[in-house]
């Protein structure tokens, strides 16, 4: 019989990092210099390969016919189960760093939490996806700190972007039913275990980049795990699907 | 049913280039992990991916099947091993050395490679090794940017020969 839970609680970790590769190939040829246009598809690209060991592993569970591409390309918006952090919009380079900065901080500690998973498939795709996202952090609160501090347009956008995004920052660490089966089998961790960890981080990066943290008590949105979008999903899934919609099946 | 022994077929997968960087072999870069003859008849390559969206990996797979069969070897099983992770520590000192005729400065060796040790504020320990150009030798040389043409790469300019060039990054 199928393994639902794990198989539910994999496709959230493949939709994190499916939509996140898509937005973020949005930049493409559009990047604001050649060396972010370069960083930011290499980052898209890892993340892109990160999906597909998810989404495999997801297929596998199942057993059905379907592949990682058709749990990519044939699903729609409500059967996504992606955090609302990941869809939102590029908006201008400070938005999608900060973005990024929020999403690398929390994956890290995520995918750390991970190489002690019961399960060990999970813990290897942890380990191999790791190396990779850790240097995506890296770029990441570099980045943030040299622009928060930095002209005073760009400290302004920068603080613009952590004050419009940070409602969607908490959802990462909001435990519902399946998180809790999923602790309870030792898969992985509470995501509340790890929030204290990423305000620490977080704080320590703003200060280096002179910019204000907002409240840890805010008021959080929620919904995108158990598959309630904000209304950029289903644009970006339109152009994302659009191959297999107008030609079901096509290959290479 | 013709055997080949353990070097003719390290051999002949030496031959299988990196379709990214045509000067290093798959062996080179430590993507063949193992090579086992399975019920004496099937030929089991073990292979890792070097990053996880690395577009080379399904080219370098087809290569080694292709390189196998035209030695004359009949059943061939590839299979990928994700853990544990590739590491450009794997890189053989051939391969090293080939890059840096290519163009390409060779990857320092990996700082206490223990995912334990990751710094994850990445706020600290950022002092970066000093990486020799490839074309004249100078180590006076900086970080244009984190990323190059490919996931594997990041540019560097020597100060000195004031020429670009791509350094391969320790993962």
């Amino acid at each position: 019989m199928m393994d639902t839970e794990k198989f539910n609680w994999c496709l959230r970790a493949g939709d994190n990092t499916l939509v996140l590769s898509q937005r973020l190939s949005e930049w493409c040829g559009k990047g604001p210099a050649l060396e972010e246009d370069m960083a930011l598809t290499n980052i898209a690209l890892d993340l892109l390969g990160q999906s597909t060991l998810w989404l495999s592993y997801a297929a596998k569970i199942e057993g059905l016919d379907r592949d990682e591409a058709g749990l990519a390309f044939l699903r729609d918006t409500h059967e996504f189960h992606n955090v609302l952090l990941v869809e939102q919009p590029n908006g201008d380079y400070g938005y999608t760093l900060v973005r990024q900065l929020y999403f690398d901080v929390w994956h890290t500690l995520w995918l750390k939490s991970l190489l002690n998973s019961s399960d060990t498939h999970i813990a290897q795709i942890a380990e191999k996806s790791l190396k990779e996202v850790s240097y995506h952090l890296r770029r990441s609160s570099d980045l943030v700190i040299r622009l928060g501090d930095g002209s005073d347009e760009s400290h302004t956008r920068m603080q613009r972007s952590v004050d419009d995004l940070w409602m969607y920052s908490g959802e990462c660490f909001i435990d519902d039913a399946l998180d809790k089966v999923i602790a309870d089998r030792q898969v992985a961790p509470l995501p509340s275990s790890l929030k204290e960890e990423w305000f620490a981080t977080i704080q320590g990066i703003f200060s280096k980049a002179t910019l204000t943290m907002p409240s840890k008590d805010a008021w959080m949105q929620q919904g995108g795990k158990q598959g309630r979008h904000t209304e950029h999903l289903g644009y970006l899934l339109a152009e994302m699907q659009f191959l297999q919609r107008a030609y079901p099946s096509a290959s290479w | 049913m013709v055997m080949f022994t353990s070097e003719q077929l390290w051999e002949c997968l030496s031959t299988v280039c990196d379709p990214e960087i045509p000067a290093v072999s798959v062996v080179d870069l430590g993507i063949v992990r193992s090579l086992t003859w399975q019920d004496d008849e099937t030929c089991e390559v073990i292979i890792t991916p070097t990053y996880s969206g690395c577009p080379a990996t399904q080219v370098i797979t087809e290569s080694i099947e292709q390189a196998l069969q035209s030695l004359g070897v009949e059943k061939i099983s590839i299979q990928t091993q994700l853990s544990p992770a590739w590491t450009t520590d794997w890189m053989s000192a051939a391969g090293r050395e080939k890059l840096k005729a290519f163009g390409i400065a060779p990857p320092a060796h990996c700082v206490s490679s223990e995912l334990s040790s990751i710094d994850i504020s990445g706020l600290n320990n950022r002092t970066l090794p000093d990486i020799e150009c490839p074309q004249c030798g100078s180590s006076h040389t900086r970080l244009l940017s984190q990323f190059g043409s490919t996931a594997c790469k990041a540019l560097y300019r020597c100060n000195d020969c004031l020429e670009p060039f791509d350094y391969f990054k320790p993962h």
